[in-house]
């Protein structure tokens, strides 16, 4: 399947630009805060940008893509401690794993035509059964959870400062910004969004759903498993409650709808204005427990009732409105 | 009959119940390679019911399809679609929040996978229907006559053998429709069969070549347009039972005045 | 060899905490029936009906089942307001809407109530905490006894309200066909907040049978959100009959498959249900076809 590049060119230029912009960050500053800040920034991003693929574009909300998360992280940790092997090797085999986690659970609920609310459902009922095992098999480390030895190195995906961890988790977020930009100027992503705007139209016309859903959900649980993967390498931990609890769930759903769903740059813009809001309210309020999920379900609620299409829809509204007014002045119209 | 073996279209003893109401009740029907044929009846005839037997949204209780000599009964729509079979929909359902363009694209889509020529084709088939400056238009913008053309450009865009519209005609004013007959002409001489279920009359007069009638699921008529208009059955079934005795008592009386 | 009494003990302990389940799911049931609507905030709201009685009880002696007249029209009113403010506004007529917003109702009250109330897992004492009854071999928990026969209670109740009244003939022609209603002069917006109002209602009823033979803690939402969907989903999206056997029958699966499995494997029992419902029988034991 062929990409538009002609087409997607300025959105390819707009990727070079931003990736170019943040890879400078690490390099003029030694800010601590600062970088921490980028890293925290970019790694919601990728989240929300995995989720997005399958949620914006795919039109399939999902409210438990902790389990892709918590796939990664595990297989990450797990084929490090059990199998000794090299953390790139391993990140190869967490992506496959959460891609196939995906694969499964898409292929079972779409299979049955599960859609909207229902979907939601099992996809948090999966979450929650994956916690449960972890918690409650030995081989994960049940309720301890699984730590990594500390060895820094870069053959060890082990960094001795947040520089290191800037520069892979921006690697990921590239990944995943062109993924995007693909799906947004290739069939595929056409096809995908038909099924989201109108199922039965795009099957009259010759579209596969279940074919181009499952597609979907594989690329979307493999992204979400390197963040999950890359969790692990940052914080050499990982737990049943961090990996499939409902929080990462709920982040990466929370900052693709408020920065604008099914776009390019949606899911990077709420993930910082999540994580800027996050902060101010951390210095208001101080670490007090449970005050961020409080904002970010709050602005979940606002966005939904005031600007359905996130804060990137804005720019969409704005540009119809000053185009219909341009037209009303030409004495055109419909 | 209609010749079998022109037939691109055979539909053989289709029969589909839900619960107790039979919808559609042993019906078949030819459609000849390269004509245009109406299919019509009163509301609830059952006739968007057959469409979505023939092009696979519904799997038959009992009978057969035949498409450009295959057995495709039950086969999933969007098979039939690759094989060259679109259908619209009565109550147009276009990808809303895409362009027009975006919206032929998915059509065109089926004939190649590079997206710039799908593009392309899409402002080509645009401009076929006259959709030329509303090509970068979210199509929730279009008027219901625009979403019409859309749903037709983006089936053309398929560039299928066989057509189905499904009252493409419909909540269209006198003007439009007039601006809409010669469009669908212009298809059917452009090569594609076309079977389109239709209520206004003046359309399926003026266009069709073939006309079958369905009444409470089954077929009643079938003939040219000027044959089934004068069909008493037909009359009947539009018109309700004995009208057609009522009317030609009424055409006596006034004769002998 | 198993021993039946303490089978027997088990499915008793399910029957009894079915019965709660069965009411917490009825309120679901309704407003999914009525609003068609998926209210994934219904188990944070039984979180804060839960805390709503432990305040009532440490801060002012009140015994939860004397602090019913006061939780059960709490939550009627936090449930009319919910709907009629936000959810109503926030929809745009759109499902996807609803369903993002009353996750994010939840995700706020889940951690308003952590802010509030930190994470501690609290309980109360109350004089009859510790008392049990012989019901044949087994030794079943006061509590839990009247948790059974007040969930059944205010299942009777709701649905007298739904079948017998006028405001229930309104709650069940708005649900059949909401636009006919409106044209017969019913105020369908006031219907929903009414039916929301009374869904959260049944959560306030259950939490003041709760408390006493449970705790609460800002997670105790999540957890019955699954078992109430389960519930919900297994007996049918809005029949009553079904979250009512629904509920007994999860309650009793959820008990046994603790005593066979341990506690934590056996709640996996109920999302296996909960999956399994949803790929191959969605509409349930009772309900419509989906």
């Amino acid at each position: 399947m062929t990409i538009d590049i002609k087409g997607g060119a300025k959105d390819l230029a707009g990727i070079a630009l931003f990736v170019s912009l943040v890879a400078i960050i690490p390099l003029v500053t030694d800010s601590g805060v600062a970088l921490n800040f980028v890293m925290m920034a970019l790694y919601a991003a990728l989240l929300s940008q995995a989720w997005n693929i399958l949620g914006g574009f795919g039109g399939q909300f999902s409210f438990g893509h902790a389990l892709f998360f918590g796939t990664g992280a595990y297989f990450q940790a797990m084929a490090q401690l059990n199998m000794g092997l090299n953390p790139w090797v391993a990140l190869a085999i967490a992506v496959a794993g959460g891609s196939v986690v995906g694969v499964v659970v898409g292929a079972l609920s779409f299979r049955y035509g599960l859609k909207g609310s229902y979907f939601a459902l099992v996809t948090l009922a999966f979450a929650e059964v994956f916690r449960i095992l972890t918690l409650s098999v030995p081989f994960t480390g049940a309720g301890v959870g699984l730590m990594l030895p500390l060895q820094e190195s870069f053959a060890n995906m082990q960094f001795g400062s947040r520089k290191g961890y800037v520069y892979l988790v921006l690697s990921f977020v590239t990944v995943a910004l062109l993924v995007t930009w693909g799906l947004k100027h290739s069939r595929f992503g056409a096809y995908l969004q038909a099924i989201r705007d109108n199922e039965d139209s795009a099957r009259a016309i010759g579209v596969n759903p279940f074919n181009i859903k499952l597609g979907a959900i594989a690329i979307s649980g493999g992204l979400m498993a390197a963040g999950g993967a890359f969790y692990v390498q940052v914080f050499q931990y990982i737990d049943p409650g961090i990996a499939f609890g409902p929080a990462t769930s709920v982040e990466a759903l929370v900052a693709a709808i408020v920065g604008g769903i099914s776009t390019l740059w949606g899911p990077l813009l709420g993930a910082l204005v999540l994580h800027v809001l996050a902060d101010i309210t951390r210095n208001m309020f101080g670490q007090l427990p449970g005050i961020n999920m409080v904002i970010y379900g709050v602005v979940l609620v606002m966005i939904v009732m005031f600007l359905p299409r996130g804060i990137g829809g804005l720019g969409a509204t704005a540009k119809s409105v000053w185009v219909g007014v341009w037209r009303k002045k030409d004495g055109q119209h419909e | 009959m209609a010749n079998m073996n022109n037939s691109l279209l055979s539909i053989r003893g289709l029969s589909k119940s839900f619960g107790g109401l039979k919808a559609v009740q042993d019906v078949s029907i030819e459609v000849p390679s390269g004509s245009l044929t109406a299919l019509i009846g009163p509301n609830g005839a059952g006739k968007t019911t057959l469409f979505a037997l023939m092009s696979g949204f519904l799997k038959p209780d009992s009978g057969s399809v035949h498409f450009d000599g295959q057995d495709i009964t039950g086969r999933a729509p969007h098979l039939n679609a690759q094989l060259g079979m679109t259908r619209t929909f009565q109550i147009v359902q276009p990808f809303a929040a895409q362009t027009v363009r975006e919206n032929i694209a998915v059509g065109a889509h089926l004939k190649t996978k590079d997206r710039r020529t799908a593009l392309m084709q899409a402002e080509r088939v645009a401009d076929q229907l006259g959709l030329g400056p509303l090509l970068d238009k979210p199509a929730s913008d279009l008027t219901v006559a625009g979403r019409k053309r859309l749903e037709l450009a983006r089936a053309l865009a398929t560039r299928p053998k066989l057509l189905l519209l499904d009252e493409v005609l419909a909540g269209l004013n006198p003007q439009e429709i007039s601006e809409m007959i010669p469009v669908v002409r212009g298809i059917a001489q452009s090569g594609v069969t076309v079977l389109m279920i239709e209520h206004v009359m003046q359309a399926v007069m003026n266009l069709a070549q073939n006309v079958w009638v369905l009444a409470q699921g089954q077929l009643i008529a079938q003939g040219s347009p000027a044959d089934v208009t004068a069909d008493e059955r037909v009359v009947e079934a539009y018109l309700g039972h004995g009208t057609a005795a009522r009317l030609r008592k009424a055409a006596q009386a006034g004769a002998q005045a | 060899m198993i021993d039946l009494g303490i089978v027997f003990s088990s499915v008793l302990n399910g029957l009894t905490t079915g019965a709660v389940y069965a009411l917490i799911a009825l309120g679901l049931t309704l407003i999914y029936g009525v609003l068609h609507i998926i209210n994934f905030a219904h188990g944070a709201s039984l979180m804060l009906a839960l805390y709503a009685v432990y305040v009532l009880k440490q801060h002012w002696g009140i015994d939860p089942y004397l602090a019913l007249p006061l939780v059960v029209p709490g939550m009627f009113a936090l449930g009319y307001a919910l709907q009629r403010l936000i959810i109503n506004r926030a929809s745009h007529g759109k499902d996807e809407n609803i369903l993002l917003v009353t996750l994010g109702l939840s995700i706020v009250m889940e951690n308003a109530a952590l802010l509030f109330f930190k994470s501690d897992t609290r309980t109360i004492d109350t004089a009859y905490t510790l008392t049990t009854i012989a019901i044949g071999p087994a030794m079943i928990a006061l509590p839990k006894l009247v948790a059974f026969a007040g969930a059944l209670l205010v299942s009777g109740a709701l649905l007298l309200i739904v079948g017998k009244t006028d405001l229930g003939r309104a709650i069940r022609a708005v649900a059949r066909e909401k636009q006919g209603a409106k044209l017969m002069g019913i105020n369908v917006d006031h219907v929903y907040a009414m039916s929301f109002g009374i869904g959260l209602s049944c959560l306030g009823a259950a939490a003041c049978f709760l408390l006493p033979a449970y705790y609460v803690n800002p997670q105790v939402g999540s957890g019955f959100v699954l078992v109430a969907f389960t519930v919900v989903v297994l007996g049918g999206m809005g029949s009553f009959g079904g979250a009512l056997v629904g509920g007994l029958l999860v309650g009793v699966v959820e008990s046994l498959g603790g005593l066979f499995l341990g506690e934590s494997l056996g709640q996996i029992g109920i999302f296996v249900i909960f999956i399994g419902v949803l790929l191959f029988r969605p509409q349930g034991l009772f309900g419509a076809k989906v």
